[in-house]
Order: C-alpha cells, then structure tokens, then sequence
C-alpha cells in the first residue's frame, strides 16, 4: 500500500492523530485510574417483578455509612419513586436504578450525573453532592406523553 | 458524447423525482421544526389533535431519513449515469422500483404517527410500541433503498466488466461507497424491525430491549455518515472544479472512502455509552473505534484548503492568505459548501466530546447532542446538498441557473448559515447546563435550573425563523430551476484529476477486500456485546404505549 503525501499532509495527520492518541489515554487514565468511566452496572432484573424484587420492593434513601447514602429508586411514565430525596451536604449518594416500563433517562442537571435507565436492566451511579440545594433530576429520554413532566429534586442541606 | 449532450432524459426523469419529493420533505420538515422550536419555548401550544412529539416524530423521519435518503439517491444516480455511459435499463426500473418502496413504506409510516399510533421518535426504542404498520412502512423503506442499492451495484459491476482493468470514476466511486454503506449499514435495523413487527401485533409477548436498541444504533450513527459522506463527495469532486482547480491526489480520495466505508458502522455504538449491561472496557474499546472516523476526516480537511490554496495562488493570490481572497464568494455552487465544510470544524470537535465515556456522560440526551446534529446534518450536510442543488436541477432539468437565482442562493445560503449558527450555537450551551433533548415546555415545577435555559430555547426560535426564510427561499430556488428556468445546457461539474499525478494502485478497486475488513472491523465491534445481550438477557419487555 502506497500513499503518497505532501510532507505538510504528514505533519498535520502526525499531529491529529497524536492528539486523538493522547485524548484516548487521559480518557483511560480517568476511566480506569481515576473511576470516572460512564455508568455501566451489568446487573439484570424482571422488569415485570421490580416492585417484588430487592432492592426495589423498598425503593428510598438508606444510609449506609459516614456522609454515604444509597438511593434505590424505580422509574416509570412519569414519574420518579421515592420523590423529593433530602440528605446533607457533603454527602456521596449511590444511585440505583431500574425502569418499570420503558427507557428513561436519568439525569441530575448541573452534575455529571447521567444514565440510561433501561427495562431489564439496573443501573448504578453515585455523585458527591458538596454544595447546599436544591437539585434537579430530570428524565432524559422521550418516554411519552408526559415526559416533559417526569422530573423531581434533591435536596442537599 | 454523453457529456455533450447533457443528461439523458429518462435518467434525468428519475433524478428530477427523487429530488422533488426531497425538497417536498424539506418544506414539510422545515414547518415542523418551527412548530416544535416556538412549542418548546413556551410561545405557541401544539393543538391536542397534533402533539409536539407528533411533530418531533415527523420532523425526525421526514428529515433524516426522507429528504437525505432521495436527495442522495437523485444525486448518485445522476452521477453514475453521467459517469458510467448512462443507467442500464434494468438498473433504471430497479431505482424506480426502490422509488415506489420508499414511497409506499414512507405512508405507512406517516398514517400511524399522524393518528398518533406511532409517536416513538425516529429512533422508536421499544418497549414502546408503535402500530405495527408503522414497522411494516420501514420495512418497505428500507426494501427501497436496497433496490437502488442493489441497482447501483448492477451498473457498476457491468461497467467494470466492460472496462477491465480502469479505475472507476471518482464519483462512481463515491457511489459505491455510499450505497455499500446504505446496504450493510441497514441490516442490523431490519433485522430489529422484523422481530417487533410480530411483537407489535401481539404475537410474540416480549422483546429484548438491549438488543434492539444495540441493532438500532448499528444504523442510525452509519445513516448520518452516509449523508456525510455523500457531501464529502461534492466537496472533492465538484467543488474543485467550480472554482476552476482540479481535483485533490485521486489515491488519497479514494483511501478516505475506503477509510469511512470500513470504520463507519462500529462508530454508532458510542451513543449507548452511559446504557447498562456493558462493560466500561468494551466502552473503552469503542471510544477508539468511534475516534477512528476522525483520521479520514482530517485529511479531508487537510485536501480541501489544499485545493483552495492550489487554485487561489494560480490566480496569483499571494502570501499565506491571499488566495482566500481569489474564491469565487458570489457562487453559490461554491459558497453553500464551502460554509458547510467549515462547520465540519466544531461539528466534528462535538463529535469527539461525544463519543469519549465521561464527556458523553456530560452532554448526553441534552440539547448538545441536539446542537451536533443540526450543525453536522443540518448544516455540513444540507447546505452542501443545496450549494449541490444550484447545478443538479438544472442538469437534470434541461435549464439553467440564472444570475438572479444565484443571488437568491447566496442571500438563502446566508439566512441559513445565521439561523444554523444561533440555534446550534445556543443549542449547545443550554445542553451543557442540562438541558434535556425531546422535551416540550416545562417550567420543571419553577426551577430555577430550568429557568436558566429559557433564554436559550427563544434563540432557537429566532434561528429557526431565519432558517424557515431560507428553507423557503431554497424551496423557490429548487422550484424555479426545476420548472421555470430558462432552457439550456447545464454542465455537471467533474473536476480533473491533478497534473502529473502517479498512477492510483490498483488495490483500491478490490471491494470485496474493503467489504471483508468492514464485516471483520463489524464483528469485532458487535458480535460480543450481541451475544451477553442475547446470552445474559434479563426477562424480555412487553409492549407499552405511553402518549
């Protein structure tokens, strides 16, 4: 295989490339060093029997350590359950999740907090909430008629 | 003698068609958007007979898939009948028998979403369940588009047969790329149809969910880059020879194509990187894979300011930026494209933000995603197929562009790119605040998070209002250069290769090769995470209906 380039081509390629090769490496640096990767929980569920199955028979905030909470939380058209989550400031809460019906979004604006939340399927995300207020979580996913309406908050005091 | 005599009419009866039912779907889709754009913003209520999700779905469909797919199709078909000696007759009737396809398919899909039946976006992610005539109307799409695949395969292979030995010609080549792509990019959304057909009428009881939305993408990321790639084609053949250069190093042409055939299809798995049920290693892994598109990218970057460099200086622009001066700025043939490579920029950066684990999580499902595609579809792509458009129906028409038209164009090309430029921009920020795509209004209970993004969302109507202006005027000009236009002769603009250039290997012909790392770059991709969906599946899904 032969491909002639101009040298300027080369230079410009060698540079684009490098800079995809070192975009990879911070990406894998973060993912697997530093544990940002994307929310990727590999559990499954009935999504017939969510209310009968632990943890989601008992959906709600639990502490579980020092300033660690989790939150096990179902979706469904078009609502959050439990709604309106309080915990203190400086808190780490652990996020889990299933749908009851179709595919939602979980999203909890103005953090990095964002998941598909998939029937079938649990999902987990955790987020340390350091400031004070109120924190909106919103479904990201078109799941019908009232989608616009499926949101509720987190009250972090 | 062919090139003399201009396009043969019965060919260009059939690219005429196919470019009139894709302006058609632009006005329609246009409307649409504007509806959503004022609905969201809270200025306008949608009436209960037509929601804006009613509208979403077909603004989606209409767009993304109607007028992309016949302007695509009008245009390739055009330039292999200009460049292979005119369309075999059978080729001829195949594409008119893909057009009959679309077009059946294409109603039954709009019946169900206009009774509000199948009002599930143009991604229709099950466990929501569309009328199953809605799936049936995609089947018969997607039959379509095969035909003119398929179609476009016949007239190759007989050209080549006939021509042993010679390289196809650039845009044919193009072609084939494209129609490859239409056909092995498409076989993971059938496959998806087919099993929700029997589910949406009640024969089967669930469905997977995961492996339908994983065959789903496998598509849809490929379908964008497709019309990508259809644009990229005007921008090294056509382009150069309307500013009166030549054409880019024919062997770098042709490796780009055979590059963005080969990497396009695992590229769409990146929009499933916050999903369940995969590993963040396999995330990783296609992190590469969706970066990967960017190589052929940039040095279709580096080629297209090559040529306008080459050419400016010919016609003596000097020092390092005088040549951009000598572009002819007044045509529109070149300006629409021109502009629509330039938003390829940010387009393109966007899209390496999302396809990358933490920083999709960031953006995703937000307005950004929303601002990416207007400007890498909607601008890179439609203005480049509009700037097409000025010589195309022309060509195809038996007519001429007037120098009023092209006026029309420049002013059209410019409320376009100000309207893009607004809505895309605005687009972006608010998405990055958290704003959510495929909403309708909604104060959120008064958040004030939420009220933080209602600036943004007026902008996006007052780009939407400029692009409904040159939508509009681009609607006329379409019109006037299809059925008003004086007669005459137009050219189809083909650029030479350059001067002195060394001989293309012949490697690049062999399309089963390209086909075989494609297929084997696809199973890598695929074939792991389908078989721990399938192998591993939690219970299926029923069917639900939630508008």
């Amino acid at each position: 295989m032969k491909l002639k380039m101009h040298r300027y081509e080369e230079i410009w390629l060698v540079c684009g490339i490098s800079l995809i090769v070192v975009f990879m490496l911070i990406t894998g640096y973060q993912t697997f060093a530093l544990d940002m990767g994307p929310p990727s929980h590999m559990e499954t569920i009935d999504p017939q029997k969510v209310d009968e199955t632990a943890p989601f028979d008992k959906p709600g905030v639990y502490k579980i350590g020092e300033d660690e909470y989790e939150v096990v939380m179902s979706l469904e058209s078009f609502a959050f359950t439990p709604v309106d989550i309080e915990i203190p400031a400086g808190s780490t809460v652990h996020f889990i999740l299933t749908s009851k019906d179709v595919t939602h979004g979980f999203e909890v604006a103005g953090t990095n907090v964002n998941a598909m939340v998939m029937p079938g399927y649990i999902q987990k995300i955790s987020q340390k909430f350091s400031k004070a207020g109120e924190y909106l979580i919103v479904c990201n996913e078109y799941c019908g008629a009232g989608h616009q309406y499926m949101s509720t908050i987190i009250k972090v005091v | 003698m062919n090139k003399l005599l201009g396009a043969q009419p019965k060919d260009a009866a059939l690219s005429r068609t196919y470019l009139f039912v894709a302006f058609a779907a632009l006005l329609l889709g246009g409307i649409m958007g504007l509806l959503q754009a004022t609905e969201r913003a809270g200025l306008f209520e949608m009436p209960s007979w037509f929601t804006y999700y009613q509208a979403l779905t077909t603004h989606g469909i209409v767009l993304v898939v109607v007028l992309t797919a016949f302007f695509t199709i009008g245009y390739f078909y055009a330039a292999l009948s200009h460049t292979l000696g005119g369309l075999l007759p059978k080729v001829r009737k195949m594409a008119w028998i893909g057009f009959a396809l679309k077009i059946i398919g294409f109603v039954f899909v709009v019946i169900p979403v206009v009774m509000n039946k199948a009002t599930v976006m143009y991604t229709f992610y099950p466990p929501m369940k569309a009328s199953p005539y809605f799936y049936i109307g995609l089947v018969f799409i997607v039959l379509g588009v095969w035909m003119c695949a398929f179609g476009a395969f016949v007239q190759v292979a007989t050209w080549r047969k006939n021509n042993r030995g010679q390289h196809l010609p650039i845009l044919s080549f193009f072609a084939t790329g494209v129609f490859v792509l239409l056909f092995f990019g498409s076989l993971g959304v059938t496959v998806e149809v087919l099993t929700l057909i029997p589910w949406a009428f009640g024969w089967t009881k669930t469905v997977n969910v995961m492996v339908s939305r994983t065959l789903f993408w496998s598509f849809g990321h490929t379908l964008v880059n497709i019309w990508y790639l259809t644009a990229v084609s005007a921008w090294y053949v056509v382009v150069p020879k309307v500013i009166g250069g030549r054409r880019f190093s024919d062997v770098l042409t042709r490796f780009v194509i055979i590059a963005l055939v080969i990497t396009n299809i695992p590229g769409g798995f990146h929009h499933q990187i916050i999903d369940p049920g995969m590993s963040q290693s396999l995330k990783f892994m296609h992190v590469f894979m969706s970066l990967v598109i960017g190589i052929p990218s940039m040095m279709t970057a580096y080629a297209m300011f090559s040529v306008f460099e080459r050419r400016g200086r010919e016609l003596g622009g000097k020092g390092l930026l005088g040549w951009f001066k000598k572009m002819p700025w007044g045509d529109v043939r070149f300006l629409a494209p021109f502009i629509a490579m330039v938003a390829f920029i940010p387009g393109g950066a966007g899209g390496i933000v999302q396809t990358t684990n933490q920083l999709n999580q960031v953006v995703h499902n937000t307005l950004w995603v929303v601002g990416h595609f207007h400007l890498t579809v909607g601008t890179s792509v439609i203005l480049t197929f509009f700037g097409i458009s000025y010589w195309l129906i022309p060509f195809v028409s038996k007519r001429v562009l007037t120098p009023r038209i092209n006026k029309l164009g420049v002013i059209q090309t410019i409320f376009w790119t100000i309207g893009m430029l607004i809505m895309t921009v605005s687009m972006h920020i608010s998405g990055l605040l958290g704003a959510p795509r495929r909403t309708s209004y909604t104060t959120y209970g008064d958040h004030a998070v939420a009220a933080s993004w209602d600036p943004y969302t007026i902008l996006v109507v007052i780009g939407a209002a400029f692009l409904l202006v040159g939508g509009a005027l681009q609607l006329y000009a379409a019109y006037y250069l299809m059925f008003r236009a004086p007669k005459g002769h137009t050219e189809f603009p083909l650029a030479e290769a350059e001067e002195n250039a060394s001989a293309t290997p012949y490697w690049t012909e062999r399309w089963g090769r390209t086909i075989i790392v494609m297929l084997l770059l696809v199973a890598m991709a695929y074939v792991a995470p389908l078989v721990n969906f399938i192998a591993n599946a939690p219970p299926g899904s029923p069917p639900f209906v939630t508008w």
